[in-house]
């Protein structure tokens, strides 16, 4: 199977004057991690949820190529169709945990809840899969029956991350995933995403205004500002040797430790 | 002793017409939640004014009416709409379930199997099964659209976790012929069983909510469970302490202050048959 798993072309959505997305076309490919970084407000965040079904650009297509093959545009794919698809072939890791979780269920129960919604009605082979991801994302498996509330920012954040991909997703949208966390706490999420990405060989699409992690993470970088793709190449390549001067100004202004 | 001055069954003609309607609609789709335009009923929202409209539509003047609160013909509730009705349509009413050909109930279905030709009425107060688990009604749309309901898994994978079996003893959610989540109002787990391809229809009615759901006859109605925590209707671990049932649903009632309580079956009707049944065979 040859093609990108998800292709944008020529993307334009406005907000009245505001334009959030100006003509931005994207190919993401199997097994590829693209980081989307850009100062607040650059339209790097709407960009992900036109991508991912939850908004409709005004024109331009989002093209998902599912696993088997079938090409599916994702603008007009119907409510049911946009469930199946991201409750089985992708996940979604939100900034804040309270946006990815539910925080009055067990641990257990959100890890499990996307299998149950997939249709498996087995407990004890439930609560297996919630431990077996819970080691894997370094969480003490004591705490399957705990509430997210009793976490910490790092833990919900992992928690997050496993309830995403115990389903097995081929593609992931993060938004900024280490939003939010203190430094030691987001190198070892990071050392976890990176660990997890190569091991299941998805596709991830990563938004984040900190260019160490998009630099630890992804393979290809595209910069945005108001609305439009300024540069885009590969990771070290852009970081290296930024082109455009919006990226210069990006790199240079990173404080090193 | 029929009251003149209304029209037959207390509502207008029209009102039922539309009622009808909203039946046919529910019975073509079992389970789902079919709005209508509630009435205004002579008894306050809570004691059946779901109940009362679906009755009013459905009932002919050949019908026998049975009544049940908690699965007694004899409460206030039972007593107040048979009465209702035999006043502002002139039906028969009955007390036994195999004589009547409506039964409008309330937290109970009757003990005695159902047979073809009759009609179970349900007073509901809340038809939305989802609503403790999603509190925006627009929301729970989506979610019956997409028939999307592992949100009511989670609920009952979380119990098994924390109570180590399945906390509802009551209005203990339903799929319908394997396609709508449907809330069985708040009749005991125990009865659930007895609604899977019951012979009789079925109609539910909301009258806060103003919604009706039926389930035609023989359909399929599962209640959620997982496969190594299956389904368990819970009864009491008793005999009725005035026939003798080992099998019915049984109420427990308290007898005096020093811890004293006996059990007795909740369907009165079929207690009472018992009971008659065991005097004639003394007697003979």
């Amino acid at each position: 199977m040859n093609g990108p798993i998800l292709a944008a072309r020529d993307l334009h959505l406005a907000f009245g004057g505001l334009r959030a997305l100006d003509g931005v076309s994207l190919d993401l490919w199997p097994g590829e991690v693209v980081a989307i970084v850009g100062e607040s407000g650059s339209g790097k965040s709407t960009l992900l949820r036109v991508l991912a079904g939850q908004l409709r650009p005004q024109s331009g297509q989002v093209t998902y190529r599912d696993a088997e093959g079938v090409a599916h545009a994702v603008q007009s794919l119907s409510d049911a169709a946009l469930r199946r698809l991201s409750r089985a072939e992708w996940g979604f890791v939100h900034q804040s945990p309270r946006d990815g979780l539910r925080l009055g269920v067990s641990a257990g129960g959100n890890i499990g809840e996307r299998l149950m919604a997939l249709g498996a009605r087995h407990y004890g082979r439930l609560r297996e899969t919630a431990e077996a991801w819970l080691r894997r994302v370094e969480i003490d498996p004591g705490r399957l029956d705990d509430l997210p509330r009793a976490f910490s920012g790092g833990m919900q954040q992992r928690l997050q991350i496993a309830r995403a991909l115990v389903t097995g997703p081929r593609l992931v949208f993060m938004d900024e995933p280490t939003g939010g966390l203190d430094v030691s706490v987001q190198a070892r999420l990071l050392d976890l995403i990176r660990a997890l990405v190569a091991e299941l060989d998805l596709a991830v699409l990563l938004v984040t205004h900190d260019i160490a992690a998009a630099r630890l993470l992804a393979h290809r970088i595209l910069v945005m500002r108001r609305g439009r793709v300024v540069e885009a190449g590969l990771a070290d390549r852009v970081l290296d040797d930024p082109q455009h001067e919006y990226t210069q100004l990006l790199v240079s202004s990173v404080i090193a430790a | 002793m029929t009251e003149t001055g209304y029209n037959f069954a207390y509502l207008d003609e029209a009102t039922k017409r539309m009622i009808r309607r909203a039946i046919l609609k529910a019975v073509a789709i079992p389970g789902h939640q079919v709005p209508f335009g509630g009435r205004e009923m002579p008894l306050p929202y809570g004691w059946g004014t779901g109940g009362i409209q679906v009755t009013a539509s459905l009932i002919g003047r050949d019908d026998v009416l049975k009544v049940i609160d908690q699965g007694a013909d004899d409460t206030t509730n039972a007593v107040s709409i048979r009465r209702f009705f035999a006043r502002v349509a002139g039906v028969a009413t009955t007390e036994r379930t195999a004589a009547a050909t409506i039964i409008q109930t309330r937290h109970r279905i009757p003990e005695t199997p159902l047979r073809e030709g009759q009609i179970l009425v349900y007073q509901v107060p809340m038809p939305e099964p989802l609503f403790r688990l999603e509190p925006r009604v627009a929301e729970t749309r989506r979610l019956h659209a997409l028939a999307d309901y592992g949100l009511m898994q989670v609920k009952l994978y979380e119990d098994i976790a924390r109570l180590g079996h399945v906390g509802l003893s009551y209005n203990y959610p339903v799929m319908v012929n394997h396609r709508y989540l449907m809330s069985p109002s708040p009749i005991p787990a125990f009865d659930n069983p007895k609604m899977h391809r019951m012979p009789a229809l079925q109609v539910f009615g909301a009258g806060r909510e103003k919604r009706i759901y039926a389930v035609p006859p023989y359909t399929a109605v599962h209640s959620l469970d997982f496969e190594d925590h299956p389904f368990r209707p819970i009864r009491a671990d008793a005999r009725c302490a005035l026939c003798g049932s080992d099998a019915s649903y049984l109420d427990e009632v308290v007898t005096d202050d020093a811890g004293g309580r006996l059990f007795v079956c909740s369907d009165t009707d079929y207690c009472g048959e018992r009971q008659a049944r065991q005097r004639r065979g003394e007697a003979a």
